[in-house]
């Protein structure tokens, strides 16, 4: 059967030349990015349209510093902090319009969602923006990074500078959803870790904007520290209604998750000389300085820890592809996972196995309003927090990835 | 002393807190059934227009330096204007149609004013310090009341009566009254109907805009502060009554008694609990607590 053989023969080869072509090359020559934030919502300031920026200006630096052999295009959404519009959204991105990697994905359950549907059709979900613990523990995969911070890292800095510095007994205001739950049950580990004590909590209907009524219950429990186990605009009220009712300065508070923007909109009076812990502060050295006011001067304000964070994971995952000459999601994965991440964001960044990046945090403390001394001096970084000391250890990592 | 586990003096500043946030339901439902009652339009955008209200007091202090004060007046003088514009140019063609014509308009406004607001002052909201004479707070024993608070139940109540006698007592009222009652014979009297309901859907938009100013030292001024809290408005008035004016003002103190008490005794419920009572009342009294059936 000269003729089959030369057929197969000549199949096999065509295959063979089609097979090394598609392992040296990144589909289309074009990689995508998706970037699916909250353009709209009440996270719209600390990420949306400046996380959008952020993937534009580290695509464009990464193509005048490396010049690929590639295209990189953008692409943009708005979830709306829905899980259910994040899900179709990153489905339709991956299945029809060929985006390498869905990223920022602010609000844990869009993350949660988008990084499952990832998973199932292998490609990479990069998570700036989104808080939980169990994006890199339960609910872990091998095709997702969390970038910038997470709930353990925030109540780890801030919960134990507070109570190391004498603030033993807590009260907690706590945003009735998975994300509050997730922070006051962190915070809660550290605080009893480090000696002190939970008087209790109340949960707050999310999204609050009365919060009176809470704090005087937290004012009556007598409580040395208030901790608020919430975001966005339910941190920036409490805040200010605590200052209103003379909660504070008598009984301070602690903000568990707070971002520069929350500290602009409320002003230097009403939150001076709380802690809170960020994986980024634009005024820390000249190298933060200088990205920083290259963004400042598009976006009208300073970048938040997610915007920065955004930077650098698709910087760092652009090179990952560069290196790998693939876009193919576990070989970029590995070579993410090899080398180190090393920019203004973060030295000797690492993705362990469970998907985290652990860099160091920073525990700062908000100024009082004669120290500040020019627009968005905000912050005095107290303290750096060492990677290894800042993130879950991954001996305590419930990620069945992690082999122990 | 204690009730059901709880001091008595946290009940009574939880009582009086939520007379407090009682105060701003009653203003806001009072607007809404003022324009329902002579109008007969569900005004859904109601909470775009106290953010309005908000925002002009804000922008009047950062970039005119008008004070509070003024900012009391002008700001409902500014956003009810504007509701006369929006009354002249659009709502007008809509009054012979069903209510549900109008909801939709006023609905989709709300909705455009609000990506607006987004997208010039963002979603973090921007500070209103609040006012020299009314900053610092008196101890009442059971607790520190901010003196600001005071002065919203104050002003609250004192506008919302003075809007009941005006409306149910005076001369004005009673043309307002008559008038949408039944338009034709007013009119041949020779009083100006069509002027009048506008007036009327400028003076309860200026109403929302006079309760945004209220809440802005109070709360962050947010381009989303009024879409939270309107829909519990409509819960207010339809538990009330729907153009029921006495309806509203008592309707909307009693219900933020009793969420003041749901957020001592079981605050996860806080959000619902105005709900289900409005579920409650519908069952029992279709037309409301205070409505005409």
């Amino acid at each position: 059967m000269p003729m089959k053989t030369l057929l197969t023969v000549a199949c096999a080869s065509v295959f063979a030349t089609l097979s090394v072509g598609a392992h040296a090359q990144i589909s289309g020559n074009t990689v995508k990015i998706g970037v699916l934030t909250d353009m709209s919502g009440t996270y719209s300031d600390l990420a949306g349209a400046g996380a959008v920026l952020a993937t534009e200006m580290a695509i464009a630096d990464f193509v005048e510093k490396e010049k690929p052999g590639f295209k990189i295009e953008i692409v943009t959404a708005d979830h709306q902090n829905k899980a259910d519009i994040a899900a179709n959204k990153a489905r339709e991105w991956f299945e029809r319009e060929g985006v390498d990697t869905a990223t920022e994905l602010v609000t844990t359950s869009v993350a949660l969602a988008v990084m499952k549907i990832a998973k199932e059709k292998d490609r990479i979900a990069l998570i700036s923006g989104a808080a939980s613990t169990p994006i890199t523990n339960e609910q872990c995969n091998d095709v997702t990074v969390h970038y910038t911070y997470d709930t353990y890292a925030l109540s780890n800095g801030t919960a134990k500078a507070v109570t190391t510095q004498g603030g033993k007994t807590w009260f907690f205001l706590t945003a009735d959803y998975a994300f509050g739950h997730a922070l006051e049950k962190d915070a809660s580990a550290v605080i009893v870790a480090n000696g002190g004590k939970v008087l209790g909590s109340v949960a707050h209907p999310f999204p609050g904007s009365d919060f009176s009524s809470f704090l005087l219950q937290a004012q009556a429990s007598g409580a040395q520290v208030i901790g608020l186990a919430n975001a966005g605009a339910d941190t920036t009220n409490a805040i200010k209604q605590a200052a209103e009712f003379g909660v504070t300065p008598k009984q301070p508070l602690a903000g568990l998750l707070m971002f520069i923007t929350d500290v602009h909109a409320l002003g230097l009076q009403p939150t001076q000389g709380m802690y809170l812990t960020t994986g980024f502060y634009w005024d820390r050295n000249d190298e933060t300085r200088a990205w920083s006011k290259r963004f400042f001067d598009k976006q009208k304000r300073m970048p938040t820890m997610v915007q920065a964070g955004q930077y650098s994971s698709i910087y760092h995952y652009l090179l990952a592809v560069k290196a790998a000459a693939s876009d193919d999601s576990q070989k970029v994965m590995a070579m993410m996972k090899k080398t180190p991440v090393n920019d203004f964001f973060a030295k000797n960044g690492v993705i362990r196995a469970d998907g985290r990046m652990v860099h160091d945090m920073y525990l700062v403390q908000v100024k009082k309003p004669d120290e500040s001394k020019y627009p968005w001096d905000y912050y005095t970084v107290k303290q750096v927090i060492p990677a290894d000391q800042a993130y879950q250890p991954l001996a305590d990592s419930r990620c069945p990835l992690v082999k122990k | 002393m204690e009730i059901f586990g709880i001091s008595t003096a946290l009940l009574g500043s939880q009582l009086l807190i939520g007379l407090i946030n009682g105060s701003f339901y009653a203003i806001l439902s009072l607007g809404l059934a003022i324009i329902f009652g002579l109008l007969n339009i569900i005004n859904f955008a109601h909470g775009a227009q106290y953010m309005m209200g908000a925002f002009v007091a804000w922008l009047a202090l950062t970039k005119f330096g008008i004070n509070y004060w003024v900012s009391l007046i002008l700001a409902p003088v500014v956003v009810g204007a504007l509701g006369v514009v929006l009354e002249r140019t659009m709502l007008r063609k809509l009054y012979k149609l069903d209510h549900l014509y109008g909801l939709l308009l006023t609905f989709g406004i709300a909705l455009i004013i609000e990506g607006i607001f987004r997208d010039q002052f963002g979603s973090s909201g921007e500070s209103y310090p609040v006012p020299e004479l009314l900053s610092g707070g008196v101890n009442l024993g059971f607790m520190y009341l901010p003196i600001y608070r005071g002065w919203i139940v104050v002003a609250a109540l004192s506008v919302c009566f003075g809007s009941w006698f005006m409306i149910e007592k005076t001369k004005l009222g009673a043309y307002l009254r008559a008038g949408t009652e039944n338009p034709q014979i007013v009119q041949a009297l020779g009083i100006n109907v069509p002027l009048l309901i506008t007036f009327t859907y400028g003076y309860g938009v200026a109403f929302a805009a006079f309760a945004g100013v209220l809440a802005a030292p109070v709360f962050q001024v947010n381009p989303l502060m009024g879409s939270h809290l309107i829909i519990v408005v409509f819960a207010v008035v339809v538990i009330g009554g729907m153009g029921s004016i006495m309806g509203a003002i008592v309707t909307g103190l009693g219900l933020g008694l009793i969420e003041g008490l749901t957020k001592v005794f079981y605050p996860e419920a806080s959000s619902v609990v105005v709900f289900v009572i409005m579920v409650v009342v519908l069952l029992v009294r279709p037309a409301g607590l205070f409505g005409k059936t």
